[in-house]
Parts: structure tokens; sequence; C-alpha cells
């Protein structure tokens, strides 16, 4: 772990005189796997979405792979990948063209994009639906589609948002285990979730209760610290204290 | 640049595969052109007229034979009595009778009288049939006279850039309007809010996609497409309808993609405020398309509007280019003729266009 590829200080986003995310500071690692764990509603979307270029911060710092995010949004969009939380590949393209569009727009040559697209479908083990509509896919194969679109032009850091909603455990699994392969590349994994055995998979996890950050730390030492058996002890203990409802 | 080709030709896809798109696209033109050109003409012709000639003189059947020979009306001769006649009214099996009474022809420098009973639920025909049916006895009074009278004012009458008053060529400028304005609108509406509402504009945002070229990658194709459907549309009119297009076809062509272009700037527009595809088309359908009947010109005269609404249709886009296709098309006009017109279209043009891409928000929330 040498140098921070996302590092922010007191990034606050406010809407009217709700503080959705209520001034965050943490430091994200080359090639980790950065969770963010919290209940509806607090505030993991607004955080990232601000971190993407999607969202301006009210106020606070913040740098990605390098970039200011309040003035060098391009510079970051072209150093990350995004999965959002709604599923967003074209249903009425094959995964073929899904994967040659989103590749073509993040600019990768032509020649480059027709190989690795054959490449990418059949380490998917795809070859044979790879002319089907998307939309003819089951969820999880979706999801994971999703996800190799998200890491195609190869970025520095991938955001996940909620990527595993809706999937059965053993899918979740699989994902999981595309996931490791991508940091295995040197990606920086930064996802959110509100699965805690999900939670255990990744290197650092933080808790965020009304926008605030609760704990920061490795699975590992939160269990030690808060004397829990598992994760979700130690989230239900920070998540007591929350007085804002689901959204 | 290659990056919104690879857009383009996504934005292909979207539209071969979407079979109520490519309908809405060629279909609803070729309907409308076809209701319009043959069906919903404004002429009435074919009028169903009975005659009860009580006469049966030369002069009686004489009138009977010019009116046979005009197209306008079918008869149906028999000596009836009135209470038939007005059986048949009732029923709707005819629109009119012609009564000639006994001894029609016996005298006709003398007051003749002829009776014409019409049907008056329907003003329209019942006062085209009056018109037709008089300027026919007014013929044949004139080839009756032979000594000519002191004052003779004979106005000769020419419908100019139309001279056979054909209903259907009247109609296809502003038809060409309607089609255009409602399929350009409509489709590109949906365009940009149809990907907001799957989410995939949100990892578009996110990716270096430059914004102002999803809203040039998602026009493009609807420009080619809906020029493909004005040459179509003009085709048909060409040889279906047998209209000519009396000026330029190269600038009919140039000021129609331009307004081609204003209804895709608007449609961007809509489609970039609203939030869900319902809304965007309801917007653009509804608030498209009766302004776009009542204020383009060729169904309601705009002259007889009280003044205020006059104001209002030239904010009408479709208005404008109602006139100018009107000026190529039947007139055979030049550029001379309809620079004020076409610096109007363009200035809606920029407004639109400029709105619709700063409405484009490039950040959520």
């Amino acid at each position: 772990m040498n140098e921070p590829v996302i590092s922010c200080t007191g990034l606050t986003k406010r809407f009217g005189d709700f503080y959705a995310v209520d001034h965050i500071t943490f430091d994200v690692y080359e090639g980790e796997i950065f969770g963010f764990l919290g209940a509806n509603g607090a505030g993991k979307t607004t955080a990232m979405r601000m971190l993407c270029g999607l969202s301006l911060p009210t106020s606070g710092q913040a740098r990605v792979a390098g970039f200011d995010v309040y003035t060098q949004t391009e510079a970051i969009k072209k150093n990350i990948g995004y999965m959002s939380q709604k599923f967003s590949l074209y249903e009425n393209l094959t995964i073929l063209e899904n994967i040659e569009f989103y590749g073509g727009v993040y600019g990768v040559p032509r020649p480059e994009l027709r190989a690795r697209s054959r490449e990418l479908v059949a380490t998917l083990g795809l070859e044979r639906e790879a002319r089907k509509l998307v939309g003819e896919l089951p969820l999880g194969w979706k999801q994971k589609l999703a996800f190799s679109v998200a890491v195609f032009h190869r970025p520095r850091i991938v955001f996940l948002d909620e990527p595993t909603g809706g999937v059965d455990p053993v899918t979740r699994r699989q994902f999981w285990d595309m996931i490791y392969e991508a940091t295995t590349q040197g990606i920086t994994v930064f996802v959110t979730t509100h699965y805690m055995d999900e939670a255990e998979y990744c290197n650092r996890i933080t808790v965020m209760v009304d926008g605030r950050i609760e704990a920061l730390d490795t699975p590992a030492n939160l269990k030690k610290q808060h004397d829990a058996g598992n994760i979700e002890d130690v989230f239900y203990q920070l998540a007591r204290q929350a007085k804002r409802t689901a959204d | 640049m290659e990056q919104l080709l690879v857009f383009i030709r996504k934005e292909f896809f979207h539209i071969f595969r979407d079979r109520r798109t490519l309908l809405i696209l060629f279909g609803l033109p070729v309907v409308q052109l076809l209701l319009f050109g043959f069906a919903l003409s404004n002429e009435v012709k074919n009028i169903r007229l009975m005659i009860a000639d009580n006469a049966g003189d030369v002069s009686s059947q004489e009138l009977i034979a010019k009116i046979r020979a005009s197209r306008y009306f079918i008869l149906e001769e028999q000596l009836a009595d009135y209470s038939e006649i007005e059986q048949k009214l009732k029923a709707g099996a005819i629109k009119g009778a012609l009564i000639f009474p006994a001894g029609f022809g016996n005298d006709l420098s003398g007051a003749v009288q002829l009776q014409l009973i019409a049907d008056g639920s329907d003003p329209n025909i019942a006062k085209t049939m009056f018109n037709y049916l008089n300027s026919i006895l007014a013929d044949y009074r004139q080839s009756k006279t032979t000594s000519l009278p002191d004052y003779r004012i004979e106005p000769e009458i020419r419908l100019l850039y139309n001279e056979e008053g054909s209903g259907s060529l009247g109609f296809i400028p502003g038809l060409m309007a309607l089609i255009l304005m409602i399929v350009c609108t409509a489709l590109t509406s949906v365009a940009v809010v149809k990907e907001k509402e799957t989410g995939t504009m949100e990892v578009l945002l996110v990716s270096p996609f430059k914004p102002a070229y999803v809203l040039l990658a998602k026009a493009i194709p609807y420009l080619l497409l809906s020029l493909l459907n004005f040459t179509l549309i003009v085709a048909m009119a060409l040889l279906v309808l047998n209209v000519e297009v009396k000026g330029s076809l190269f600038l009919l062509f140039a000021t129609s993609t331009l307004f081609i272009i204003t209804c895709l700037s608007f449609g961007l527009l809509i489609s970039n405020v609203t939030s869900s595809q319902q809304t965007a088309l309801l917007i653009s359908l509804m608030g498209m398309m009766l302004p776009t009947l009542i204020f383009t010109g060729f169904l309601l005269p705009i002259e007889n509007m009280p003044g205020i609404l006059q104001l209002i249709s030239n904010l009408v886009p479709s208005r404008w280019y109602y006139l100018i296709t009107k000026a190529i098309m039947l007139k055979g006009l030049g550029i001379a003729y309809i620079w004020k017109e076409t610096l109007v279209l363009s200035g809606m043009t920029v407004f639109l266009l400029g709105l619709a891409i700063k409405k484009f928000s490039i950040r959520l929330q």
C-alpha cells in the first residue's frame, strides 16, 4: 500500500439544511478493495457520486487518481470505471454491441476493441450468447457483464454502487471472484453495499451513519474494537445511533 | 470523433430494433399523406341530387344534361312527389332535390321558377350545392340570351398557383409541416429521457464522452431519418398525389432541413427538462399537435383569428415553414421572397438548441 488514489478531507454535500454527506475524511490506496457500508439513505451513493464527478461537493477537498473533483472532472472520468445501482447496459443491444459501445465511448481504439471484446466474451463463457440481446440474459449474468464493461477500459479505480442488489448468493460469490481478479490487475475497487457478508471480502471498510463516517478499519480490527463476532454486529452497534430514517 | 460515430451507430440500433419508432417514423407520414390527400379533401364532389322534372320539355332536359355533365352531382331522376323527396332526404339517400315546375320551358324570358330543396343539416354541402347550381344556371341563362344587354360584367376567375383549385395541392405544404413537427419532435423528445429512465445516462455522464456529444449523437440519426422521411413525402406528393413543385427542389430541401433541425432542437429541449418518457411524449404530442394544427394556417386561416391569437401564431415554427414551402412549392418563388421567414426560423432554431444545451444537466441533482 503506497500512495492514496482517492483522498478526501471534510467532503460535504448539503441539500438545503440537510447534510447528505457530512465532513467525511478518508484515503483509499492503490489496489485496495475499499468497502462503503451503510443503511439506505446513509449517504453512500451521494459520496460516491461526488468522487465520480456526477455531483459537485458543497465543501471539503477530494482528489481522485490525483485529480481535483471540482476542477478536473474530465481527467478523473478518463481514469475511472463506474457501475450504477440501476442496471446500465442497453437491453436492446447484444452483449457484443454493448461491450463495443462502452469500449468505444471510453476511446479504446477500434482494432483493439474488436479483439478484446471477443476475448472478454470468451472469458465470461458467453460465446454462444454474444449475439443475443442483453435483455434476454438472467440478472446475475447482466451484473457480471456490467462489471466487465465497467473495467473494460482498464481504469485505475472502479466505483461499484451496490453491484449485487437482488442477485442470488452463488452469483454474488462469483461476482466477488471477478472483483478479486480485477485487483490483481492493479485496479482499485471502491464498493458500496449493505450486504454484511460482502464487507468481509473488503480490505478495509467504512461504516457510514447519517452522512458521517463512524468507523474505518480492516474488518478484523473492527470486530476486535467492537468485541463482535462478525461485521453484522459491528454494524448494528454503530447503526443503532442513527437518527435518520431510510429514504 | 470516433466516439461520436460509435454512439451514432448505437442510436441506429435502437431505432431499427424498435418497431414502434419505425412505425411512427415511416408509417405515420404515409397514412397522414394519404388521408389528407384523398379522404379529407375539402372539395365537395359527388353530391346526390334528385331531379323531379315535371316539365319534361327541351329546356328542362338541356339543363339536366348540363348538371349531369358537371362532376359535382350524381343525379337520380324520377317523377316524385314531395313526400318521397322528404323521405329520401331524411334517410340521407339524397342531399337535395331540384324540382322543375310543369311548363318550365314555355316562357323562359318571363319569371320562371325552379325549386331547390337542400339538406340543411349539412350546411357546408348545402351551400356548396347551391353555388354550383347557381353557376350552372347562370351559364345556361347566358347561352340562351340572344340579345346582349347594355352592361355585361363577366368576371374571369383564375385560381393562381393552383389553377384547378385542387384540395390536396393546398394541403401538402401544411401537411409536411405537421408531419415533420410531430415525427421529429416526438421521437427526439423520447431519446434522451429514455436513457435517464434506464440509468444508462448516469454511466454516460461518468464516462469521458462529452455531454454535448450526447445531444449531437441523439440528433444526427433522427436528422438523417427525417430527411429520408421528407424525401418520401415529397416523392409521394409528386407521384401519388400528382402535385408538382414549382420552385427549386434544392431550396425546398434546404429549408426543410432547417425546419427539421428546429423540431429536433425542440424535442431535445423537452427531453432535457423532463424525467420520464411518458411526460416527454405527452408534452411533445399534446403540446405540439394542437398548436401546429391550429396556428400553422393550413386548416384555419390565421387572418380570421383575433389579434392575440395571431400574435401567438408567430411563435409556432411550423407557421413559418408553411409560408416557406407554400411559396416554393406552389408559387415557385426563390430565396429573395422567403428570406425573412427563413431568418425567423433560423432564429428559433438557435434559441431552442441553445436552451436545450443549457438545460442538459451534466451532473445529477
